[in-house]
């Protein structure tokens, strides 16, 4: 490592989208030849800085500067040709064109105006030798590998001269032997002089590969350390280290009897083996990190997309739920994770929002009595304090903490005895997200029995009684309100020891 | 308050005012190129030649209302008319083979709506195979034959009128048809998940709408509509070939559109529906009675979709952003040029007559 000069800094950078200050003054430099990894929790701006690095947003404020020289990027071209380049979780090829073509699409060798294509087939070659993948550039992107495909996407790094190149979690979707061959590649771009910045969740990557570490936690810049001066616990403490307040206003009940039992839960390729219970008036969070299964065992609860295999007892009955319609009529309710796609038609009025799952109770016959309707949803929606214009109003016009009002406002019209709340304060702004906590209280309270899935920490510690940990589609721990801390939860979905 | 309502009405009916505002004009114009025009045997003998396409729009715009489209409407109604017609023609009762040809078209409404509410596929290429599929069994039946000889009460439904009046039964049973279609639409829980499902699928199921059962009941109700259409066009005509109906979809689907249903789906009323097909109906009339060749009618009918397409969308634009951009100077010209187009051969299909 050259203790010279960084080859990219970021300084005093700062971004926020609406009210949402993403980034605050953020700084990070990055020298040539070192494995660089950024740390945070979900939401903590790791995203929004990379997005910044590569010329996808462009900073509010703060300066970036590239070998010394002060850049602007307004966009990823102009990034690119700086030689910044981005690879993602997921690689985006077109799966129809050849390596080649992938490589160099939009920027193809080119002689007498039209493409060279035997030189754009050696040069590819050449590349692919040097990253040592056995293959024909010739090959269509749709017959690699998620591994091979990523290899092209670094040898599309590669021929664009990248100085730093960026790898937000590049191992999440490889086997273990391809993560070993991909470091080995990182490793030898090191030794090459290219600056690695190397994002990953997994904390024990990190010790094998990175050389030094960021730290970010809520879009704020924590600590930048040498990797042999830390250890998994300091790691932990750098992402999560923040105090509870008072935005969780949790009343203590003691839990009933148990309502729902889960045992053995599994869909291949998305979970296995799940199993815990859930009791009358117990809010039972689940945590975990993006992608460990959370979303897909509360979707096979409410019938969307069922287990395999697996029990699951309701109130002590044994029962198959195989379609919304069958989880709706056993007493679930599922707020989802996504209100836009999933939660509600946006183009229909809050009314009509509101009564879509009740609307048989408004229709014995099958006649909507319009009236009745627009009362019981004009009700509702004035219990959630929904700010509205009318109850007509179509929901894509309000703000997303009213939107998110109106969903409980749906669910709760369902009269469940068990609500899966999926990332219920997700984006909505803070006064919401206390109203919403308050709810939930209030309901286990009144005995309904509660899952929340949430990948805010402090969300899962202020308002769970107990939390179950999802770690790559299995339970990784489940703990107690007293006992649990956010270093024990995030090194149970890390999978840290 | 009243203008408020006056308001809502506005935005409510927009579309559908229009439509009336056209459908007079339309008639006005009409009425001054031919003396024929206001006569009222005239008028109901027209609606004959549309009694089938405004039975076969009305489960037509349900299936719109949802997002989906039924491209195969006609050819089912070719394949129960002809194997109807087949099994008379074998020596049975016209009504024990109307009644075998109505559970055939339910087996092809089947077919559409399983292939595409569960095994996810497109609608407008499974529809557009079955398009094919269905008209081919109905060559397969008849050959290059037609059947015929259908007994007095059979061609009752396409050619007799209600007692002693010159109302044509067929028309009492579209305007039947048409208010259960619209009751249905507007007023039941059925029509609420159409609209529903076709604003967002997703979000339908995730509140237990039975997506895939209501989309299966719209495609063999759309089936069973089309054997029922197809029935009355025989009995119209009083005999059965395989090309009957040939192209009849894409006048329904024109008229549909017209009528204010959104392509995309999730929005328009089955009245908007209505009145496109009366405005298309008195366009066509007049320009017949103006002995105007079928081309250059099909030429006004196209540019009528063309402006009810392009000027809402954009007007919308116009609303939204209410700075110019130069994208929207083409658009703009774009939509005159059609306008322009539209309304010279609407009065060149007059002008005879007009300007004598």
């Amino acid at each position: 490592m050259s203790a010279s000069m960084p080859v990219f800094v970021m300084q005093e950078v700062s971004k926020a989208f609406g009210g949402v200050q993403a980034l605050q003054n953020v700084h990070c430099e990055i020298y040539s030849g070192e494995v660089h990894a950024i740390l945070g929790e979900n939401g903590a701006g790791k995203s929004t800085l990379i997005k910044i690095m590569t010329g996808v947003y462009q900073p509010d404020s703060g300066s970036m500067q590239l070998e010394g020289r002060p850049v602007v990027f307004n966009n990823t071209r102009e990034a690119q040709e700086h030689g910044i380049v981005a690879i993602y979780q997921e690689p985006s090829l077109f799966p129809d064109l050849d390596i080649a073509e992938n490589i160099f699409v939009g920027r193809q060798p080119v002689r007498w105006g039209i493409v060279d294509w035997q030189r754009m087939y050696a040069d590819a070659q050449a590349l692919l030798e040097r990253l040592g993948l056995k293959l024909d550039p010739r090959t269509k992107a749709r017959e690699l590998s998620v591994a091979q495909q990523q290899i092209v996407e670094i040898a599309r790094a590669l021929s664009m001269q990248a100085k730093v190149l960026i790898m937000d979690e590049p191992t999440s979707s490889l086997t273990l032997g391809e993560v070993e061959d991909l470091f080995a590649i990182v490793r030898q771009l090191r030794a090459a002089g290219t600056a690695i910045v190397f994002i990953s969740h997994r904390l024990e990557e990190l010790f094998t590969l990175a050389d030094r570490v960021t730290a970010l936690r809520d879009g704020r810049y924590v600590a930048t350390r040498m990797m042999s001066e830390v250890q998994t616990s300091d790691l932990i403490r750098m992402m999560v280290g923040r105090t509870l307040d008072e935005l969780f206003p949790k009343q203590m009940v003691e839990p009933g009897e148990v309502l729902l039992e889960v045992e053995g839960l599994s869909l291949p390729g998305t979970f296995t083996d799940v199993s815990f219970q859930l009791r009358r008036g117990e809010i039972l969070g689940m945590a975990g990190l993006v992608g460990a299964g959370r979303t897909n065992v509360a979707r096979a609860l409410f019938g969307i997309e069922p287990a395999s295999s697996g029990r699951i007892r309701i109130a002590g009955r044994e029962v198959r739920i195989e379609s919304p319609q069958q989880a709706m009529a056993l007493g679930i309710g599922y707020v989802p994770e996504d209100r836009k796609l999933h939660g509600l038609v946006l183009e229909l009025g809050i009314d009509h929002n509101i009564s879509l799952p009740i609307l048989e109770r408004f229709s014995p016959r099958g006649w909507i009595n319009t009236r009745s309707e627009t009362e019981a949803a004009r009700h509702s929606a004035q219990q959630l304090e929904v700010k509205m214009a009318s109850v007509a109003q179509p929901v894509g016009q309000l703000s997303g903490g009213n939107q998110q009002k109106v969903v409980l406002a749906k669910w709760l019209g369902t009269q469940p005895q068990i609500l899966i709340l999926d990332e219920p304060t997700r984006g909505i702004d803070v006064g919401t997200k206390a109203a919403v906590h308050a709810l939930m209280s209030e309901l286990a309270a009144q005995g309904m029995a509660i899952l929340m899935i949430s990948s805010e920490l402090p969300e899962v510690l202020g308002m769970s009684d107990r939390i179950v940990v999802m770690r790559e589609g299995r339970v990784a721990g489940i703990f107690e309100r007293e006992g649990a801390t956010q270093e024990l939860l995030m090194a149970a979905a890390t999978g840290a020891r | 308050m009243s203008t408020k309502r006056l308001h809502n009405f506005w935005t409510k009916w927009r579309w559908e005012c229009l439509l009336v505002l056209l459908i007079v004009v339309v008639a006005f114009v009409n009425a001054r190129a031919s003396n024929y025009f206001l006569n009222s045997t005239n008028l109901l003998r027209m609606t004959s030649d549309f009694i089938e396409i405004g039975i076969l729009i009305l489960p037509m715009t349900f299936i719109i209302v949802t997002g989906n489209i039924d491209l195969s409407i006609a050819s089912t109604l070719a394949l129960s008319a002809s194997l109807m017609g087949y099994l008379f023609m074998s020596g049975w009762n016209i009504w024990l083979a109307a009644g075998v040809a109505l559970l055939v078209s339910i087996c092809a409404g089947l077919l559409n709506g399983v292939l595409i509410a569960r095994l996810k596929l497109p609608a407008l290429v499974v529809t557009l195979g079955t398009l094919s599929f269905y008209r081919g069994l109905a060559y397969a039946l008849l050959g290059d034959q037609a059947a015929r000889g259908y007994p007095p009460e059979f061609t009752y439904l396409g050619q007799g009128t209600i007692g002693s009046t010159r109302i044509p039964f067929a028309l009492l049973i579209f305007i039947v048809l048409a208010l259960a279609f619209g009751l249905v639409l507007h007023k039941t829980r059925f029509g609420r998940y159409l609209y529903a499902i076709g604003n967002n699928k997703d979000a339908s199921r995730y509140a237990g709408v039975p997506v895939d059962r209501i989309l299966i009941t719209i495609y063999v109700l759309s089936s069973v509509v089309a054997a029922l259409a197809g029935f009355i066009l025989a009995a119209r005509f009083g005999s059965t070939r395989p090309d009957i109906g040939l192209g009849l979809e894409l006048s329904v689907i024109t008229i549909t559109v017209l009528g204010g249903v959104s392509i995309f789906g999730g929005s328009g009323t089955l009245v908007g529906v209505v009145l496109a097909l009366i405005l298309v109906a008195i366009l066509r009339f007049g320009m017949g009675l103006m002995n105007l060749q079928g081309q250059v009618q099909d030429i006004v009918i196209g540019m009528l979709l063309i402006v009810s397409i392009l000027l809402p969308t954009l007007i919308e634009r116009f609303r939204h952003t209410w700075h110019w951009q130069p994208r929207m100077l083409w658009q703009s010209l774009a939509a005159l040029l059609v306008l322009v187009l539209f309304i010279s051969f609407f009065f060149w299909s007059r002008s005879l007559i007009l300007f004598r």
